[in-house]
């Protein structure tokens, strides 16, 4: 467990993704979003996961229900 | 009511791609569509014109596919060496910074809007490697939450968070490649 609050962007993608998964504790929120203000590349990637979050309930029903 | 018993075999091919996307493995997937028929067909009237017949079908599976995930449960934990594959280190360097940005995706609602884009993803899950493609789907498809994946594979949660890691940054380079990184994902937005 790590508790310096400066993440690099390979620490921050982690914490993104791990966001699906599991309630990220508090120091790691606060870390992805100090880091998000502060990076152009990551809220990219984060926008990339909440389109990914999005959509994906909706293939689940695409898929089960089309023909 | 043979219409019914045509019907829900009709449906059969369809029932046996999504238990193969779902398992990997041919043997398991046939006996899952077997036993999701069988108990189909044992009570139509549950049924009973409720909602889309493959939509009542799929309901049925998902829980035949669990039985049979947790009866090979170690075989479907078993790592391959695409499971093992270091993604981070292709996207990152040594200092932890992407090799490349990140590209924009646009308004999740233009590329929702498209039937193209979900037949899009789901090509991109049903390439993820066995192990992730697996574990991926079940928490995905199957809706499964982490503890109940760990405990049908036997596997710890730090586990699971590594190949649902994998699995995601593989779905991620998948759409860029076959979906954002092409023209026609603008042509609509």
């Amino acid at each position: 467990m790590k508790f310096f609050i400066f993440r690099n962007c390979r620490e921050v993608t982690e914490l993104v993704l791990a966001g699906l998964d599991r309630r990220l504790g508090p120091v790691e929120r606060v870390a992805v979003r100090l880091h998000l203000q502060i990076c152009a590349a990551c809220p990219k990637f984060s926008r990339q996961v909440a389109l990914m979050r999005q959509a994906l309930p909706r293939w689940r029903a695409y898929r089960d229900g089309a023909d | 009511m043979p219409d019914f018993a045509l019907a829900v075999q009709a449906l059969r091919p369809q029932l046996l791609r999504f238990a193969l996307a779902q398992l990997r493995n041919e043997a398991w997937a046939e006996d899952a569509v077997s036993d999701t028929v069988l108990a189909a067909l044992a009570k139509p009237q549950a049924f009973a014109g409720q909602s889309q017949l493959k939509t009542w079908l799929v309901g049925i599976l998902k829980h035949k596919l669990i039985d049979q995930i947790r009866r090979h449960s170690r075989e479907v934990s078993a790592t391959t060496p695409d499971d093992e594959e270091d993604i981070d280190g292709l996207l990152f360097d040594d200092t932890g910074h992407w090799r490349s940005t990140p590209a924009e995706w646009g308004d999740p609602e233009a590329a929702c809007g498209r039937r193209e884009f979900f037949d899009v993803l789901e090509l991109c899950v049903e390439q993820l490697p066995g192990v992730q493609g697996r574990v991926f789907m079940m928490r995905e498809w199957l809706e499964l939450d982490s503890a109940e994946i760990c405990k049908e594979l036997s596997i710890t949660t730090t586990n699971l968070w590594v190949l649902l890691h994998r699995a995601r940054l593989r779905l991620q380079g998948c759409l860029q490649k076959h979906w954002f990184g092409r023209d026609h994902a603008e042509a609509s937005a």
